[in-house]
């Protein structure tokens, strides 16, 4: 049989999560290999360069450019205040004489007697990193940054909107097909990460920005209820950089769909405990999906990274239909027939027999499933 | 290379950004041919993170398939995790391989003049297979602060800087460098080498350049592509494109290290590495050389779930021109169709009403889960309904950039320089145009061809005659790196079994009344049947036509009308079959306008396509 492979996100009880925590420029590590952090403690910080201000001294000055070298008084690396002299021309006998002033604060990038142009820099800005998860630092590279495993409940999501957060797991659903309401979100929400049901509103969001709840988690979301809460269409789905006030995971898709039971009930396990998610989502080069990870107690010797395994389709194998019809529902695999059959588009595909979770049995394109790992 | 008896059986795979496709062409009867073909989803993501995984189990169904087809016969193309080559009756003789994975080659480009050296950089890096992020010239008007930043914040794989003619003013591509190194730019793939830039301009300037950015980025340094005003030589900056796309773009994607020490061919008796190719540039070479051979002017396009590409040759210069819709695709991109034409768009192609809510959460769920097909008939028309919006927005970004500039080595006169820069006027002409070929998964996995006919004729409105073609299951880029080690096994198989014709469409230009006659046409079939009749404006007529069958036609288009000869002139021709057959459009060109209102729209979409035969009835009834 072919080795039938159909990615599925992780949703486990218990992993051993390796994360890099890399500086964007080199900078200093502020931790130390074994010690022990939390997810606000602060692991590494550089400073990013300033913004660059080209300026045509040359122009300024109403010479030519090889002749700047003759006025200018500032070399390169230097620093500079606002308004500080860095040209002058001598003018005929002390007059018509020209200053020319440095229009910010900031230090002397590159002076080019070529184009006549000088590059400022502003004043670099500084930038922290936390450790995100708590966890043990397993390795730090020089300069950049480290390395910090944990063992953790690891749930990975869809989508997502937001960047890193922290924050105690807070039921608001009762059931994996709830739609919760804005009344269900008080001011016990405050810090929290809560998790919603099958779908989650403009409304409960606009709340729980309101009440500063940390994340929200959700099985889906409606299209139109993003672009509200954005201000545009999401076009190509690179995201996690918003700053809309709060972080949202979709664990799985647009629209109404109730959330996975495992998924649900792994949250629910945990409810009351300390959580790190983030929404950030690439699906183009380089995949990234949003994630929760709920920190675990564990011995240091446990954490072994285990390799990674494919999801392999097999009579028995637990999947998820991932495109409508039965778009959500859970089902186990009873047949995996080699030759290529078609479905009601007319389209020839390599399908699959299922038995759903609600007693039907279908067929599904092998591509609209997703293995379910027990 | 040519007829060389070691290549019986080889295997070129395309390692695309959703699916990895595999090939196996094989020596039969004194011939190349393409037999077998698989695929597989491709691992560039986590959990596997490795290309090659992918690459396994596309080629592991070529090996089952190979084993049905030869009735139980055993053959072995993968052992041990990797593809067997030179193994006897086992395994085959060579392995080729494309890639746009991991989202192609991504760079950027710099030109003192965006008209003129800008352009010829932006064709060097597009011809050579990149996605052009940016196009930043001394004079695009923005401030430089704001190109600092821009160059920052995009994290190209790499930069190609052109500028000035050789021996000319060095002032103004000198300071495009200091902007390059005031920018400090990081590559996309790491920050663990330094950032490739490929210097191809005044070659005066070279010392200058070095000394300016020679420390901060891996420069390379070519000749340059505008030596004269009225000269372009895009070779060197293509080659070294391709050098540095398998040096640190492929080197840095998962698994790619171990695909490229895979790909391997007999050269000169030898086996020898092949380069991996970018997937449009493969496809670019295979597209011009159709274009020669038969004497034609061509468009192909090949969408994507990422990108749509758009490659033309027209004129009787066989002026090539490659564009790349970076954001328009069926997958990834899928939603970018949304935001670019907006819902009225899309939906005004499809025949039923349908709840926009609806629609706007399926497509944003195929972006997050790419690999889904549809399984509902509705899905599928949906998706052919985007398809259409997707083709048409990047046929607009083709035409735009096509400006009769000139790929390759070539020499113009210093006017034609001029005035390029000046008019920028399309050489695309849809009334000279012979032959549309389309590819990718939406157009050559249509379950219908039908469907396929009337995605082409929506989206690129071809006018006068023009012969329409599907590359049915996209070989273009596999026969592209193939050509490397064999044209002959390449062009066999593309004549033999790349192309399928779908037919021809007449479509008479320019407006006339409702009620008019719009097109006459006097048919004569192969069975000896007359098909004669006038044929009012708004109709679309299907005239089954086989393929390799031709049939002698008298056209004449209705009163003001033009099908190619100019107005109200007859056309005396033969027209080509194919699977589909002879697509007669009377809907209108220049201006091609169908009802807002959509009482009257959905009646006359589903008369279309029931014509058509684009779907089944129980959709259109």
């Amino acid at each position: 049989m072919a080795q039938a492979y159909s990615p599925g996100l992780s949703v486990t009880e218990s992993i051993i999560i390796r994360k890099e925590r890399i500086l964007p420029l080199k900078g200093d590590v502020l931790v130390k290999k074994g010690v022990k952090v939390k997810a606000e403690d602060l692991v590494a910080e550089t400073l990013l360069p300033g913004k660059v201000v080209p300026f045509n001294l040359a122009n300024k000055l109403g010479v030519t450019p090889n002749l700047v070298n003759q006025y200018i008084i500032i070399k390169e690396g230097d620093n500079l205040k606002k308004g500080q002299i860095i040209a002058e021309s001598k003018g005929f006998f002390g007059l018509f004489k020209s200053i020319v002033r440095s229009p910010i604060e900031g230090e002397v990038e590159n002076i080019s007697t070529i184009t006549g142009q000088l590059l400022l820099r502003e004043p670099r800005i500084p930038v922290q990193l936390k450790a995100f998860i708590d966890g043990i630092v397993v390795d730090v590279i020089e300069n950049e940054g480290v390395i910090i495993e944990n063992k953790s409940a690891y749930i990975q999501g869809i989508f997502g909107i937001g960047g890193e957060t922290t924050g105690e797991i807070m039921m608001i659903a009762s059931s994996p097909d709830e739609v919760i309401t804005p009344e269900q979100i008080d001011d016990s929400c405050t810090g929290k990460i809560i998790v919603a049901g099958s779908m989650i509103t403009y409304k409960v969001i606009k709340k729980a920005i309101q009440k500063k709840v940390n994340g929200i988690i959700s099985g889906g979301i409606d299209d139109h209820d993003l672009k509200e809460l954005l201000g545009y269409n999401i076009g190509v789905a690179i995201t996690g950089h918003e700053d809309i006030g709060t972080t949202l995971v979709i664990t799985e898709g647009f629209g109404d769909i109730k959330m996975a039971e495992k998924t649900f009930s792994l949250l629910k396990k945990f409810s009351g405990k300390k959580s790190s998610i983030h929404g950030k989502t690439q699906i183009r080069a380089g995949v990234m999906r949003p994630e929760i990870i709920i920190p675990l107690e564990f011995k240091e010797e446990e954490l072994t990274t285990p390799s990674n395994k494919m999801s392999l389709l097999e009579i028995g194998t637990t999947i998820r239909v991932i495109r409508q019809p039965n778009f959500g529902l859970i089902g186990k695999v009873t047949a995996l027939p080699e030759e290529l059959t078609k479905v009601e588009s007319e389209t020839l595909v390599r399908i699959l027999e299922a038995e759903l979770e609600n007693g039907q049995k279908v067929i599904l394109p092998r591509a609209n499933v997703e293995v379910i790992e027990e | 290379m040519g007829n060389t008896p070691t290549l019986k059986r080889i295997i070129a795979t395309d390692c695309g950004s959703t699916t990895t496709k595999a090939i196996l062409i094989e020596f039969i009867d004194n011939e190349y041919r393409q037999t077998i073909r698989g695929e597989a989803p491709t691992t560039v993501e986590r959990p596997l993170n490795d290309v090659t995984k992918g690459v396994v189990n596309a080629v592991t169904e070529l090996e089952e398939l190979w084993q049905l087809v030869n009735k139980g016969k055993k053959i072995k193309f993968v052992e041990n995790d990797k593809i067997l080559i030179g193994n006897g009756d086992d395994g085959v003789d060579a392995y080729v391989s494309t890639s746009s994975a991991g989202g192609g080659l991504q760079m950027m480009v710099t030109g003192v003049v965006a008209k003129m050296t800008g352009e010829s950089a932006e064709r060097a890096a597009l011809g050579a297979g990149a996605i052009v992020m940016d196009l930043i010239a001394s004079n695009d008007k923005r401030p430089n602060y704001e190109k600092i930043e821009r160059i920052r914040e995009l994290r190209p794989d790499m930069i190609l800087m052109a500028g000035g003619v050789d021996g000319g003013t060095t002032k103004h591509v000198v300071e495009l460098a200091e902007l390059v190194a005031a920018a400090d730019p990081k590559p996309r793939l790491g920050s663990s080498y330094k950032l490739p830039v490929i210097y191809a301009g005044n070659n005066a300037a070279r010392d200058i350049i070095k000394e300016t950015i020679g420390e901060k980025t891996d420069l390379i340094i070519t000749e340059n592509i505008r030596p004269t005003l009225e000269r372009e030589n895009l070779g060197p900056a293509r080659d070294k494109i391709h050098d540095l796309f398998m040096e640190h773009v492929m080197a840095q994607a998962p698994g790619y290290n171990k695909l490229m020490s895979w790909t391997v061919g007999p050269i000169k008796g030898k086996l020898e590495n092949i380069p991996i190719m970018p997937t449009p540039a493969a496809v670019g070479n295979i597209m011009q050389t159709i274009a020669r051979r038969n004497n034609i002017e061509v468009l192909g396009v090949d969408i994507g779930g990422a990108t749509t590409d758009i490659f033309s040759v027209f004129t009787e210069d066989f002026i090539f021109n490659r564009t790349v819709s970076a954001n328009l695709g069926m997958s990834y991109s899928i939603s970018n169709v949304l935001a670019t034409a907006g819902l009225k768009e899309i939906i005004r192609w499809v025949p039923f009403e349908i709840n926009e809510s609806e629609l706007r959460n399926m497509i944003k769920n195929k972006m997050i889960r790419p690999t889904t097909i549809p399984q509902q008939l509705e899905e599928l028309v949906l998706e052919q309904a985007i398809a259409k919006e997707a083709l048409k927005y990047a046929f607009l970004q083709h035409k735009e950039f096509a400006v009769g500039l000139k790929g390759g080595q070539r020499h113009r006169e210093i006017a034609d320089a001029f005035s390029q820069s000046v008019s920028g006027g399309t050489i695309v002409d849809m009334m000279s145009l012979d032959l549309l070929v389309g590819s990718g998964g939406v157009l050559s996995h249509a379950p219908r061809r039908n469907q396929s006919v009337m995605m082409m004729i929506d989206a690129f409105l071809p006018e006068g005659i023009t012969r329409l073609a599907v590359d049915s299951i996209f070989m273009m880029p596999q026969l592209g790196v193939l050509a490397e080690i064999s044209e002959k096994a390449a062009t066999e198989v593309f004549e033999k079994d790349c192309l399928i014709y779908l037919g021809t469409c007449v479509a008479p230009v320019g407006k006339i009344k409702p009620d008019k006659i719009s097109l006459s046409a006097e048919i004569e079939l192969p069975d000896g049947k007359t098909f004669n009749q006038d044929i009012k404006f708004g109709e679309i007529v299907l005239l089954p036509l086989g393929v390799g069958e031709t049939a002698k036609a008298i056209l004449k288009p209705g009163r003001g009308l033009d099908l190619g000869a100019g107005k109200n002139q007859q056309i005396e021709t033969e027209l080509h079959g194919g699977v589909i057959g002879i697509v007669l459009d009377t809907r209108g060109r220049r201006p091609f306008e169908l009802p807002a209102n959509i009482q009257e729209r959905i009646p006359l979409l589903k008369k279309w396509m029931r014509e058509l035969q684009v779907y089944p009835d129980s959709i259109l009834d």
